[in-house]
C-alpha cells in the first residue's frame, strides 16, 4: 500500500550539522551489516516471511547494493496456510523486483496433513515451520539467513545479538553467544555451522512503521483495516481466509472491518476489530492501543519463555 | 550541573497529539536523533527500577506488559506489596528466577526529540566484559550509586571503564535518595567523594543527580522531596547532552565493505563513514597501498550526494582505476591513518581460557581480518584501584596494556581519535569465540614497549646541584624554558629556532637548538622515520633538553613530531610549567615549492612511506601556545613573535 500523497519524505539531516535522523541512523547501521555478512559469507540468503518488518528489511537490502542486483536470494518457507494475499503479495513482489525466490514446504507435512486444526499451534508450527526451515537451510547449504527480528519486540530478545550464532544442530546455546563490541561482528564459524543476522536489532516497532512510512514501502494490504469475512474463537479473531477453514458448530463467518497487526498462518494470526484503512491512522492505532505487538501471534501463548525454546530449538 | 531554565519542558510524553492530529505527530517524530547510553550498578544500585521507571515514565510500556508484571511482583517481585518495575527489563528465564541480570541487555524509549538506546549492563566485578561490551556503542554513562553506601569499589570500576571505552560523558545518579530522608549533605558529601577521584579521569562532562528511580524523584518529573536541587533531570539530561559533537568531521575515514561490481561500467566501494565527510572532489588516499584517486561519486540508493559524513553507508567512486579491496581504508589525503604490524594496545580479556602469548589469534579490525599475536603484556590495570601492575597473562575480565605483533600491517587511528578505526577484536582460530576486544593507542616499538614508559633499571639517583636554580637565574638573566616547534617538514621549524637563538644573544641571553638533522648525526644515528622512531627521537630530545634546562639554558627545540601524545610525553618529561608548544605551518602546496631535497615528491610517488602529511599521519597541536603560519609571516616577524612570547610568559625580561 501506497501511502497517501501527502506523505513527506524521509529526510535524513537534521539542522546541526553533520547529525544524522534516527531513522537515517538506523538504515545506515542496517546497511552496515547486510554488507557485513554477504562480504564474509559463502552463502548468504534472506528470510522473507512477507511481514512488514521482511519488506523493510529487503528494502534495505536493495539500498545496500544499489545500483547492483541483491547479491543472494530469498528464502519464504511455505506452510500452505499462509493468508492468500500474503502469496500473491510475496509472488508479485518477487516477480516485479526480478528477485531470486526460493520457496519451501514440508511436503511429508502436507502429506500427513499437519494443519493448524489437526495438530495444535505448537507442534504444527515445529513440523511446517521450524523444521521445514532447517531442512531448506540444509538443503541449500545457506551459511547465513537474514531475520527481521527486533530485539524490542519481546522481553526475551533485548540480550540477543545481532550475529546469533546456531550450531550444526541449528541449535542456540544463550550460554554461548559472542559479546558484540562497536560495529566489529564475529562471523566466524566452523562448517555446518550458521549465523543468524538481525540487522533490524535495534528498530522498535514504531520506527518500523515510521519507515515505512516515509520510505512508500509497500506492505500486504492485511496490514490495513477492511471488510473481512470472520469467526470468534477463544477471544480471537479469525479470517476464514478460505475453505479449508472448518467451521465449529454455531459459527458463522462475519463481515468485520478488521486489520492484522503481525501475519502468519491465518488460523493462528488474530485479527483486531479497526477502521485504520491509511497508514497513519495503524500508526495512531498503534500508538494508542495499549497492547504488545505479539499479542495477536497465538504461538506465544503455550509457556511464559515460550519464544526462548523456540529459539533453541531453530526457531527464531 | 545544567540549568533547565531554557524553557524547554523537561520531557514529551505520547503526546496528545497522537490522538488529535497524527500526521503532526509523525511529522515531530521524524526528526529525532538517537542517543545510546549505558547504565552501570547492579540490582542493588537499583538499576532496573531505574529503567523500569524511564520506560513507564516515558509511556514505553504496553498495558498488557504492565498487567503481567503486576502479576509477577506478587510471586517473584522484590518491592513489598507494589509494582515491581525492574521485573519489566528482566529477560531470560534463568535470570529472572536467579535475580540477577547476566549480559548486556538493549532497552528502547523515545520522546520527541531523542530515541534512546539503554545498553543495560549489570555491575558485579565478573561481568567487566558485559560492561566493556556495552560502553562500546555508547555516547554517555549513567553511574548509578546507591545513597545508603556512597562510592563504593564498583563505582570507580563502572567510571574507569566507561571512560576507557572512550564515553566523555557520565551522569552519577545517586539513587536511594527516597531512604535517606533526601537530605542534601548525604548527597553533597557522595558528589565531594565522587569528584576526588573522578578528577583523575578524562572526562570531559560530569553531571550529579539527586533521584529515587523507585518513586520517580528527578527521573521525568522535578522531585517536589528535593527544592534544593536546582538542576536538570535525568531525562532532560538525556534529552538535551549534545551528541554529533563527539564525531570526528575532519579526517575522512572509510573502511571498505564490499567492493560492487554490477557491471563493467560501475566499480564502487561501498562502506560506512567512519570519521570525516567524504565529497565529490576530495582527494583521497587508499591505504594500505597509499594510492591516491579522487572522488567522483558518492553514491547512494536515494541518489548521488555532495556530502557524505558519519554514520552514512554510502558506495564512492574514484576517478582512477586504483585497485581497492574488502579491508582498504579510503582516507582524506594528508590526513592519513597510521599503517603499521605491531601496535601497542588496551586489551579486555573476554574468554575463560587466559591470554596466550605468541598464539595466533584473528584479529578482526574495521572490514579486515588478520592474523596476530601479543607478545608481552606490558602491565595490568587493577580496576579497582587503578593501580598498574606486572603481569605475564590476563585472565577473564582482566584488562592491561599489549604489545602486538601482526602477520600484515592494519590502517589505524588511535582509539581516543577515532572508535571505529582505533578498535579490534581477537577472535580464537579453533572456537571462533570472541576472546578479546582491544583499543590501539598506537603503532608498537619493540616487544618490551617504548622507552618513555620503561622505569630506569637498578636504584638510580641523580645526585643534586649545588648550584641552585635561582642562582642561575640572577647570572643569566633568563628563566630556563623548553620550546618545541612543531610541524611538517620544510614548515620552518628550525630556521625559526635559529632566528631567536641569534637575537637572544644579542640580547645578553643564552638558548641552543636541537633539530632532527644535528640529534640524527649522532644522538639518534641509530633511528628510522617510522612512528616509534620519531617518537623515540623526541624522547631523547626531550631529555637532553631536560638537563640543558637544569643548566639554566634555554633550549629551542624543532622537531615534526607528528603525534599529540609524543608531543604530551615531552610536555610531561620536561615539565609543564616550562614548556612552550609553537606550531609552525603554511599549506602543503607551500611546503611542496620549498622541497628542494624532493621529499614530498617522493612520497608522492609511493616511494617514501614516512612523510608526515603525505604517507603518514600529521596530528595538528590544539592547544598550542603561539601559531605562526610561514607562508605570511617573514622569518624575522616569526622570530619577534616567539621573543615576544617568552617575555610575556615570563622567561625573559
Amino acid at each position: 500500500m501506497r501511502a497517501p500523497d501527502q506523505r513527506p519524505c524521509l529526510e535524513g539531516v537534521l539542522a546541526a550539522g553533520y547529525t544524522l535522523t534516527h531513522l537515517k541512523q538506523l538504515e545506515a547501521e542496517s546497511i552496515h551489516i547486510i554488507r557485513e555478512v554477504v562480504a564474509e559469507f559463502e552463502r548468504p540468503v534472506m528470510l522473507y516471511s512477507i511481514g512488514k518488518d521482511s519488506s523493510v528489511l529487503l528494502h534495505l537490502a536493495k539500498k545496500a547494493f544499489f545500483p547492483g542486483p541483491l547479491p543472494f536470494p530469498l528464502l519464504h518457507v511455505d506452510t500452505t496456510w499462509k493468508f492468500r494475499a500474503m502469496i500473491e503479495f510475496r509472488d508479485r513482489i518477487a516477480r516485479e523486483q526480478d528477485l531470486d525466490l526460493i520457496v519451501h514446504t514440508n511436503q511429508q507435512g502436507v502429506v500427513d496433513n499437519v494443519t493448524p486444526f489437526t495438530y495444535g499451534s505448537k507442534k504444527y508450527t515445529d513440523i511446517m515451520k521450524t523444521q521445514a526451515l532447517l531442512a531448506a537451510l540444509d538443503e541449500h547449504g545457506f551459511d547465513a539467513a537474514f531475520g527481521g527480528a527486533r530485539r524490542d519486540e519481546e522481553k526475551s530478545r533485548a540480550k540477543e545479538r545481532v550475529y546469533s550464532v546456531r550450531d550444526g544442530g541449528h541449535r542456540w546455546d544463550p550460554k554461548n553467544q559472542r559479546p558484540e563490541l562497536w560495529r566489529l561482528y564475529n562471523g566466524n564459524i566452523n562448517r555446518g555451522e550458521e549465523v543468524r543476522v538481525f540487522p533490524l536489532s535495534n528498530w522498535t516497532e514504531l520506527d518500523v512503521w515510521q519507515y515505512v512510512y516515509l520510505e512508500g514501502i509497500e506492505i500486504v494490504p492485511l496490514y490495513f483495516a477492511a471488510e473481512r469475512p470472520v469467526v470468534e474463537r477463544d477471544g480471537t479473531l479469525i479470517m476464514v481466509d478460505d475453505e479449508r477453514m472448518e467451521l465449529e458448530a454455531g459459527e458463522e463467518p462475519q463481515l468485520r472491518s478488521v486489520r492484522f497487526r503481525t501475519l502468519g498462518c491465518y488460523p493462528l494470526s488474530g485479527a483486531i476489530e479497526s477502521d485504520a484503512s491509511t497508514l497513519p491512522e495503524v500508526i495512531q492505532e498503534m500508538l494508542i492501543a495499549r497492547h504488545s505487538e505479539r499479542q495477536g501471534r497465538l504461538i506465544d501463548y503455550d509457556a511464559t519463555g515460550s519464544m526462548e525454546q523456540k529459539k533453541r530449538e531453530g526457531y527464531f | 550541573m545544567r540549568d533547565i531554565s531554557d524553557g524547554c519542558a523537561p520531557v514529551s510524553h505520547a503526546s496528545d497529539l497522537i490522538e488529535t492530529d497524527i500526521l503532526a505527530y509523525l511529522e515531530q517524530h521524524e526528526r529525532k536523533e538517537i542517543l545510546r547510553f549505558l547504565t552501570c550498578g547492579s540490582v542493588d544500585d537499583g538499576k532496573s527500577t531505574l529503567i523500569g521507571r524511564l520506560l513507564h515514565d516515558s509511556r514505553m510500556i504496553y498495558e498488557d506488559q504492565l498487567e503481567a508484571i503486576r502479576q509477577d511482583s506478587r510471586t517473584i517481585g522484590t518491592q513489598r506489596g507494589g509494582v515491581d518495575l525492574a521485573l519489566l527489563v528482566d529477560g531470560l528465564q534463568a535470570e529472572r528466577e536467579q535475580g540477577i541480570t547476566i549480559d548486556v541487555a538493549y532497552r528502547y524509549f523515545s520522546t520527541a526529540r531523542r530515541k534512546f538506546i539503554i545498553a543495560d549492563t549489570p555491575g558485579h566485578e565478573q561481568y567487566t566484559r558485559n560492561m566493556v561490551t556495552g560502553a562500546s556503542t555508547c555516547d554517555v554513562a549513567i553511574i548509578l550509586i546507591d545513597a545508603n553506601n556512597g562510592v563504593l569499589p564498583q563505582t570507580r570500576r563502572h567510571s574507569y571503564i566507561a571512560q576507557l571505552l572512550g564515553i566523555r560523558h557520565l551522569i552519577v545518579a545517586v539513587n536511594k535518595m527516597d531512604d535517606v530522608s533526601y537530605e542534601e549533605p548525604v548527597f553533597d558529601a557522595i558528589r565531594d567523594e565522587y569528584f576526588a577521584f573522578a578528577s583523575k579521569l578524562p572526562v570531559d562532562d560530569l553531571d550529579f543527580i539527586p533521584l529515587s528511580a523507585l518513586l520517580g524523584d528527578n527521573v521525568v518529573e522535578q522531585s517536589a522531596n528535593m527544592p534544593w536541587y536546582q538542576g536538570a533531570t535525568l531525562m532532560h539530561l538525556l534529552e538535551t547532552i549534545p551528541v554529533a559533537a563527539v564525531r570526528d568531521t575532519e579526517r575522512l575515514r572509510l573502511p571498505v565493505q564490499y567492493v560492487n561490481r554490477p557491471d563493467a561500467d560501475f566499480r564502487g566501494y561501498c562502506g560506512s563513514i567512519v570519521g570525516g565527510v567524504a565529497r565529490p572532489g576530495d582527494v583521497v588516499t587508499v591505504l594500505p597501498s597509499g594510492r591516491t584517486s579522487t572522488i567522483d561519486r558518492v553514491v547512494t540508493a536515494d541518489g548521488d550526494v555532495e556530502e557524505a559524513f558519519p554514520p552514512m553507508a554510502v558506495t564512492l567512486t574514484l576517478k582512477d582505476a586504483v585497485d581497492v579491496s574488502r579491508g582498504d581504508v579510503v582516507a582524506g589525503a594528508g590526513q592519513l591513518p597510521h599503517t603499521a604490524d605491531r601496535l601497542d594496545a588496551t586489551v579486555v580479556w573476554m574468554a575463560e581460557e587466559p591470554l596466550a602469548l605468541g598464539k595466533p589469534y584473528v584479529i578482526k579490525h574495521g572490514a579486515r581480518k588478520v592474523t596476530g599475536q601479543i607478545d608481552a603484556v606490558r602491565y595490568h590495570t587493577d580496576i579497582n584501584t587503578l593501580a598498574r601492575e606486572p603481569a605475564s597473562t590476563l585472565a577473564l575480565n582482566e584488562i592491561g596494556r599489549c604489545a602486538f605483533t601482526l602477520a600484515e600491517p592494519l590502517v589505524f587511528d588511535a582509539y581516543a581519535n577515532n572508535r571505529d578505526l582505533g578498535a579490534l577484536i581477537l577472535i580464537d582460530r579453533i572456537s571462533n569465540a570472541t576472546v578479546g576486544a582491544a583499543m590501539i593507542h598506537s603503532p608498537g616499538g619493540s616487544t618490551s614497549g617504548d622507552a618513555w614508559e620503561e622505569v630506569p633499571h637498578g636504584d638510580l639517583h641523580a645526585s643534586p646541584s649545588r648550584v641552585t636554580p635561582n642562582e642561575l637565574q640572577t647570572r643569566l638573566g633568563q628563566r630556563p624554558v623548553t620550546v618545541l616547534f612543531t610541524g611538517l617538514a620544510k614548515a620552518g621549524k628550525t630556521a625559526i629556532a635559529r632566528a631567536v637563538e641569534r637575537r637572544l644573544f644579542d640580547q645578553g641571553q643564552l638558548a641552543t637548538v636541537f633539530d632532527g638533522q644535528s640529534f640524527r648525526l649522532g644522538i639518534s644515528r641509530d633511528l628510522g622515520f617510522s612512528a616509534r622512531d620519531r617518537s623515540e627521537n623526541m624522547r631523547r630530545a626531550a631529555e637532553a633538553a631536560r638537563l640543558v634546562n637544569e643548566a639554566g639554558l634555554i633550549c629551542l627545540t624543532a622537531f615534526v613530531v607528528p603525534q599529540e601524545s609524543v608531543r604530551e610525553r615531552a610536555r610531561g618529561t620536561i615539565g609543564e610549567d616550562r614548556f612552550l608548544e609553537v606550531f609552525v605551518t603554511a599549506p602543503l602546496d607551500v611546503l611542496k615549492e620549498r622541497d628542494e631535497d624532493g621529499l614530498y615528491a617522493a612520497a608522492e610517488r609511493g616511494e617514501a612511506p614516512n612523510v608526515p602529511g603525505v604517507t603518514a599521519p600529521f596530528e595538528e597541536p590544539d592547544g598550542a601556545d603561539l601559531v605562526l603560519h610561514t607562508d605570511e609571516l617573514g622569518l624575522e616577524e616569526s622570530a619577534d613573535q616567539v621573543v615576544a612570547l617568552l617575555r610575556e610568559r615570563g622567561f625573559i625580561f
